[in-house]
């Protein structure tokens, strides 16, 4: 029997949305409030989305422990509180929501393999979220 | 095709425990959640149905008998209720949320009517949810 299992997370980090490739005007017309070079944060929301088969013996898709163990050490210690703009995923990219579910998305997949990875989804405030599901799904 | 979703909650206790594992093996896996007096949580059902909209009626399933069709075979049957001792799903089975989710797809598929089923969710707190599509 196949499931699909949510955890939810939290983390704060500042960012400011700016790209080297434009123009400072254009930069302003793009980003808006979210150019702003002294930067602003955000209190993000992460939702890990995971599946396979239940085991018989545990009743679980992966044990969770392992999951949270694994989002604390190796995303949560490193992107709550800090700046995005400063980190090594976001030398060149541009700190976005989107940017951001790219990102933790191939942290997982690089790392964890006690399940099928399914999707990152990222509130960023109650009124907006971004998911991606990996480049091998496209959502109809 | 279009996908109707009921929401309903109910509160319940279990733990986590499998009798061929050992005492220590248990404790490691499960953790928190091997405490054989167990714990309890308010659990979040959704029921999502899918189905053509009836041309005369306008729905796709009658939301009254999808709401007796919960409260009979689901709600009725775990609410206030300890899953290991009391729901015979889960004297051989784990009662983790995930097992859960494929128990009440179980209870509602064969007696929901014109609507078929398509997912269960199970949300055991706010930030840990389990879907479940009957996939084998």
């Amino acid at each position: 029997m196949k499931a699909y299992l949510t955890r939810r997370y939290m983390f704060s980090a500042s960012h400011r949305l700016h790209s080297e490739t434009m123009s400072d005007a254009e930069n302003v017309a793009t980003y808006g409030k979210c150019n702003n070079p002294y930067g602003h944060g955000h209190n993000y929301t992460l939702e890990v989305m995971i599946s396979g088969a239940v085991d018989e013996r545990t009743g679980m898709v992966c044990n969770l422990a392992d999951l949270d163990g694994f989002v604390q050490r190796e995303i949560l210690e490193h992107f709550d509180h800090q700046n995005l703009n400063t980190l090594a995923e976001f030398a060149e990219a541009v700190p976005t929501t989107e940017n951001l579910c790219i990102a933790v998305f191939d942290i997982l997949q690089r790392g964890f393999h006690d399940a099928h990875l399914e999707k990152v989804r990222f509130e960023e405030t109650m009124m907006n979220s971004f998911e991606y599901w990996g480049e091998s799904r496209v959502i109809e | 095709m279009v996908y109707l979703t009921r929401r309903a909650e109910f509160s319940a206790s279990h733990y986590y425990h499998n009798p061929e594992f050992s005492a220590e093996d248990n404790r490691r896996i499960f953790g928190k959640c091997n405490n054989p007096n167990g714990h309890g949580h308010n659990y979040l059902l959704e029921v999502t149905v899918k189905g053509e909209v009836d041309a005369r009626s306008g729905f796709v399933v009658d939301l009254k008998q999808l709401k007796e069709t919960m409260s009979r075979e689901v709600l009725d049957a775990l609410d206030h209720r300890f899953l290991n001792k009391e729901i015979p799903e889960f004297f051989t089975r784990i009662p983790t949320t995930e097992n859960l989710a494929i128990a009440i797809w179980q209870r509602l598929a064969p007696k929901l009517q014109a609507a078929r089923l398509h997912r269960v969710r199970v949300y055991e707190t706010p930030d840990l949810f389990v879907d479940f599509y009957g996939e084998a």
